[in-house]
């Protein structure tokens, strides 16, 4: 059981492109269709925790699996098999870029790579941006860090991002659980 | 010590990123920028290498800063920092605290970082764009013609496929056009 866990994980961590979300249909695919370790309702529950807890997705969904099928050492081993191809596969890229990054063509293609990253990050953020709370505090949370992050970012200024999580944070604790603004009702929070 | 500083460094990023691999970049960024494990430029290379390999983002990056700064090991020590605050958190949610994640102030802490957590994408992302373009500051503006070109051209050719062709272009496909795009837009133009 140990040694499957680590296998099937590591499979998903070799063919998973794209990061977290594209992994969940993987994981669908080998952990609930072809193995059965999850139903498809714990696997709802398990992608909700892996939103609500930091890191990421791919190892809190390694991590929680493994441990329903074989506790701590379980956990361990579906991690370490999620990890591992990449961080194989990483390394030796890692050994040869800088000096790949000399030939003109290589360069050349990073230029257009760049324009894509920032394309896809910005990408990502709005179809994000659609989807948050339209009530005031999210929105003033919204607007004021992102013209914080913008206009520190011209003005060169360094401001750790962990600090807005932290500060957001709090304002959420006093907000939603100590004020109790904003009670999300029960019915409408089911079917987001 | 780098090899402490790397399992720290990562470790403080495994923790506050929330909201998967895209809002780990601006955490990233802060720390290898500032102690200058890697240039602004050689980060954004990086992020292309990292979205067209396999693997959550989060440890392509770990494992690639940590190799560069510390070789093998240091590799090793950032992929452990982190993966290790998700891992422990998992373990302790799945063992005992069982209903951790309807606790109340957890819930609020949550509702409160997720916008926190869009916007600090979007700010990267612009901020990224405003850069690519030229714009590095309020007096600063040298305009980067060819990465205008391909930011054009890639955009372009994204929402044709999916207006047109009704196809969502993958990450991957999308770095992929843009390095061919980089290679014809830059051969052409430069000298």
């Amino acid at each position: 059981m140990i040694l499957k866990l680590f296998l099937t994980f590591f499979k998903i961590g070799l063919f998973t492109f794209g990061g977290g979300y594209a992994m969940i249909a993987q994981i669908k695919e080998y952990i609930v269709a072809k193995e059965g370790w999850l139903t498809e309702d714990e696997l709802t529950e398990i992608i909700a925790i892996a939103e609500a807890t930091p890191g990421p997705i791919a190892i809190n969904m390694a991590t929680y699996v493994g441990y329903k099928k074989g506790k701590a050492l379980g956990s361990a081993m579906a991690t370490l098999g999620v990890v591992l191809p990449s961080f194989i596969i990483i390394f030796i890229i890692s050994l040869f870029l800088e000096e790949f990054m000399n030939n003109k063509y290589v360069s050349y293609a990073f230029v257009g790579i760049k324009s894509a990253v920032a394309f896809l990050i910005l990408k990502a953020g709005v179809d994000m941006a659609k989807k948050i709370e339209k009530k005031p505090l999210p929105i003033i949370t919204f607007v004021i860090v992102f013209a914080a992050m913008i206009i520190l970012d011209l003005l060169s200024i360094s401001f750790s991002s962990v600090f807005y999580i932290i500060i957001s944070g709090i304002t959420g604790i006093i907000v939603y659980s100590i004020i109790g603004i904003g009670k999300v009702d029960k019915k409408k929070e089911g079917k987001q | 010590m780098i090899f402490l500083r790397l399992f720290f460094e990562f470790f403080k990023i495994g923790l506050f990123t929330f909201g998967g691999g895209f809002a780990m970049i601006p955490l990233v960024e802060d720390v290898v920028v500032n102690y200058g494990w890697l240039t602004e430029t050689e980060f954004y290379n990086l992020i292309g290498v990292c979205e067209s390999t396999p693997g959550p983002i989060a440890i392509n990056m770990a494992t690639y800063v940590g190799s560069v700064q510390g070789g093998i090991f240091g590799s090793f020590c950032a992929t452990l920092g982190v993966v290790l605050p998700s891992f422990l958190i998992i373990l302790l949610i799945a063992s005992i605290l069982k209903n951790f994640t309807e606790n109340k102030f957890f819930k609020g802490f949550i509702r409160g970082v997720k916008p926190a957590v869009v916007a600090l994408i979007l700010a990267t992302g612009t901020t990224l764009l405003l850069k690519n373009i030229g714009l590095t500051g309020f007096k600063s503006i040298k305009p980067d013609l060819p990465s205008l070109i391909a930011l054009v051209c890639v955009a372009a050719i994204y929402f044709l496929f999916k207006i047109v062709f009704k196809k969502k272009l993958s990450a991957i496909q999308v770095i992929l056009i843009s390095a061919l795009l980089g290679i014809v837009i830059c051969s052409i133009i430069l000298p």
